[in-house]
């Protein structure tokens, strides 16, 4: 008798708090949301998409946008992986190392974003320094210049958020057994052997939880680049901003949330296939 | 034993956690309770007060003084909230038939919406002959109906601010105050190759500045009598084809500018296009140095874009005797160079101004007058009837700018695609055109 009352399994019901929040928090926004994008006043509509298409500022935001994924996340990879393999040499005052490196993560989006402001002024930090030097300053944030601008955000991005990659790597590295590439070692394979075929392979799993997450944190990219360069290089979460906020119009900020949400999940999926372990069989 | 002490730790730190969250919990429940949807609340027998103008702290702080020292009919409860929490709380009071605001203040484009909701003020109107307002203020605000909807209550424009340093490179036979735009466009050329190839012009073409209204006011209006109908006109794109050039001769800068008072008394820019209320600080302390100039005329006339705020009374509104009285007050001599000394809004009545005013004040009032009293002079109105739109009308212009100016497109294509996106946002809309276009409805661009 008393075991029919247990029928719903506890799985069941261990995962029915996360279900509920889930729906809560995730599900039903995004039918609301869908709703937004697509429905006016007189039902469905297709206006709002049209809008953001026609838009001047959505292509080049789209542009700038996927540009800064490609340019930021390898570089970025590329930095938090040396770090990370610096501090694993155990040097000196390596806890401080490590302290100071991962303050950005600590920092607002926008605290960093006014920071570095204050460097690419034009009479910002950079500029007088190259004025002491004798050379003549640069309008780093002018309109005119598409690819300082750009350059400015992808130098305060990498700033900021390349710590975040760290921590990631560098708990993963901590979780890589030492006897693998000590056998190595001894079988004489030399640093860059052992890393390309003993250390990498044993951090994939961690480095794709990195990549799903700064891929998707940079489609996100917004504070940074708005204090930066306004909407003169325009990206896609800043146009949500600027249409919801400054134009406000609720249906097509939502718009274009919504092919951030469809690039996002792309992405993911995109990185869960690619990074698959295929020495794993079912 | 660490595991011990570990746990305990644990647990009290959880207690904590627990109470820190209760502690912080309470006020933000209890103030759930007495949310005042309406601000201030000034008590029993108050005039509630509900503006879309001097929501900026400051200045409405220097307001609720004047209100205090000159309103003396009745306690007045100031609340001023952004033009679409001001349309959505005067819509849903009055439609719901529960009306506390006894007194509305907006601009022009504010108020026109809600034209069936408010009190007829024919007889209040009447009663203020005395107070001198133009004939163009009082026909504005009938709302396009026969009866008058909103006493004008104080106004303002766009001026050139003009640095006399820049006097010395206009070109013979170009006079101020008064010039054309071919003149102002060969001025600002020659200034610029005077000053060393630097600019001398700006515009406030930054994020938050008011660029758009050039536009719609000034440059449009000027090249081809409308704003919206001839948006895509022959005439418009001798308009584009004018700022194209004149941006070659504008500080690139200007698309950081928010309001040009500061690039101004930075000595960035000399010449500078803007409201008066953004240019009022420009000559700082010394006003010897400057000059406030209308703006330029075009083939089709001085066009200009007039800010004209008024004050209404809602259908029901529980204190509209009292809210007469406070309109009366509004609009004596006193307080209206009361508000043009403190906040930058000029009067809308014959007011005598003082010689003592401001000095920068002093100046643009002179700007002001002349530019209403030139000949020809085509008055514009920002948007009406647009509501929580009119950043988005604004915009199409603002897009116009950058893909004419900044991108460099053909003027004729811009404008084609953008008239689309006008349209659409105008049908949605339905509204009857606003001056200068002829009052269509509903509008949209031939």
């Amino acid at each position: 008798m008393p075991r029919r009352r247990a029928r719903i399994p506890a799985a069941v019901l261990l995962i029915a708090p996360s279900l509920v929040v889930m729906t809560a928090l995730f599900a039903w926004p995004l039918v609301v949301g869908v709703g937004q994008a697509f429905s006016g006043p007189d039902g469905p509509t297709l206006a709002y998409a049209r809008r953001m298409l026609d838009d001047p500022y959505f292509w080049p935001a789209v542009r700038n946008t996927a540009l800064l994924i490609v340019v930021l996340i390898p570089v970025q990879f590329a930095f938090a992986l040396t770090m990370a393999l610096l501090l694993r040499e155990r040097p000196r005052f390596a806890g401080f190392h490590f302290y100071v490196w991962v303050i950005p993560l600590a920092i607002s989006d926008l605290a960093a974003g006014l920071v570095w402001l204050s460097v690419f002024a034009d009479r910002g930090y950079l500029n007088s320094v190259l004025d002491h030097l004798g050379v003549d300053g640069v309008a780093w944030l002018s309109y005119q210049n598409t690819a300082t601008m750009f350059l400015a955000v992808v130098v305060a991005e990498l700033w900021r958020s390349t710590s975040l990659v760290l921590v990631i790597v560098v708990a993963g590295l901590q979780g890589i057994p030492k006897d693998y590439d000590e056998a190595a070692a001894v079988f004489g394979a030399t640093y860059r052997q052992r890393l390309r075929h003993v250390v990498l392979p044993q951090l994939r799993p961690s480095l794709q939880v990195a990549l799903i997450l700064r891929t998707i944190l940079a489609l996100e990219t917004f504070a940074v680049a708005q204090a930066l360069t306004g909407r003169s290089l325009p990206l896609l979460v800043g146009e949500t901003y600027q249409w919801y906020n400054v134009l406000q119009n609720p249906n097509v900020a939502t718009a274009i949330a919504l092919v951030v949400l469809a690039v996002s999940m792309l992405a993911a999926a995109g990185y869960l296939r690619l990074l698959r372990d295929r020495t794993v069989t079912q | 034993m660490t595991n011990r002490i570990n746990d305990d730790l644990r647990i009290s730190r959880r207690g904590l956690l627990g109470l820190g969250l209760g502690v912080a919990a309470v006020p933000a429940l209890t103030a759930c309770g007495g949310v005042s949807t309406s601000g201030a609340d000034g008590g029993e027998g108050s005039v509630s007060f509900l503006s879309t103008q001097f929501t900026q702290v400051e200045e409405r702080q220097r307001f609720e003084k004047i209100l205090g020292d000159r309103v003396t009919a009745a306690k007045v409860a100031f609340n001023p909230v952004d033009a679409s929490t001001f349309g959505t709380t005067v819509k849903s009071q009055l439609d719901a038939g529960k009306v506390q605001l006894s007194l509305l203040g907006g601009v022009h484009g504010d108020l026109a919406p809600h034209a069936d909701r408010l009190m007829d003020l024919d007889d209040l109107l009447g009663s203020l002959g005395d107070r001198g307002f133009t004939s163009d203020l009082t026909d504005l605000a009938k709302l396009s109906g026969s009866t008058t909807k909103y006493v004008p209550w104080m106004q303002a424009t766009y001026v050139l601010a003009v640095h006399k340093k820049a006097l010395e490179w206009l070109p013979s036979g170009v006079v101020t105050p008064q010039m054309t735009y071919d003149q102002f466009l060969s001025w600002m050329t020659a200034a610029r190759q005077g000053n060393g190839n630097k600019p001398v012009f700006g515009i406030p073409a930054g994020p938050k500045g008011l660029y758009h209204r050039f536009f719609q006011g000034f440059l449009l209006p000027s090249f081809t009598g409308g704003q919206v109908t001839t948006f895509r006109s022959p005439d418009a794109v001798t308009a584009w084809q004018y700022m194209k050039e004149l941006w070659a001769q504008t500080a690139p800068a200007s698309t950081n500018y928010d309001s040009m008072q500061e690039p101004l008394q930075r000595g960035e820019v000399l010449v500078a296009w803007d409201h008066v209320a953004r240019l009022r600080d420009a000559p700082g302390d010394k006003p010897g140095d400057w000059l406030m100039l209308p703006a330029p005329s075009g083939p089709k006339g001085l066009g200009y874009m007039l800010v004209v705020a008024g004050l209404a009374i809602p259908n029901g509104a529980p204190e509209a005797a009292k809210a007469k009285e406070v309109v009366k007050a509004l609009t004596t001599g006193d307080v209206q160079v009361d508000v043009l000394r403190q906040n930058a809004f000029f009067p809308v009545t014959n007011a005598q101004l003082p010689t003592d005013l401001p000095a920068a004040v002093g100046l643009e009032a002179a700007a002001v007058k002349r530019q209403q009293e030139t000949a020809g002079a085509i008055v514009s109105l920002p948007p009406v009837g647009v509501g929580a739109r009119d950043a988005e009308v604004g915009q199409v212009f603002k897009n116009v700018f950058k893909e004419v100016c900044l991108d460099g497109k053909p003027v004729q294509g811009v404008l084609d695609s953008q008239a689309g996106q006008l349209n659409a946002i105008l049908d949605e809309l339905k509204v009857a055109c606003w001056r200068p276009d002829p009052a269509g409805s509903p509008c949209r661009v031939a």
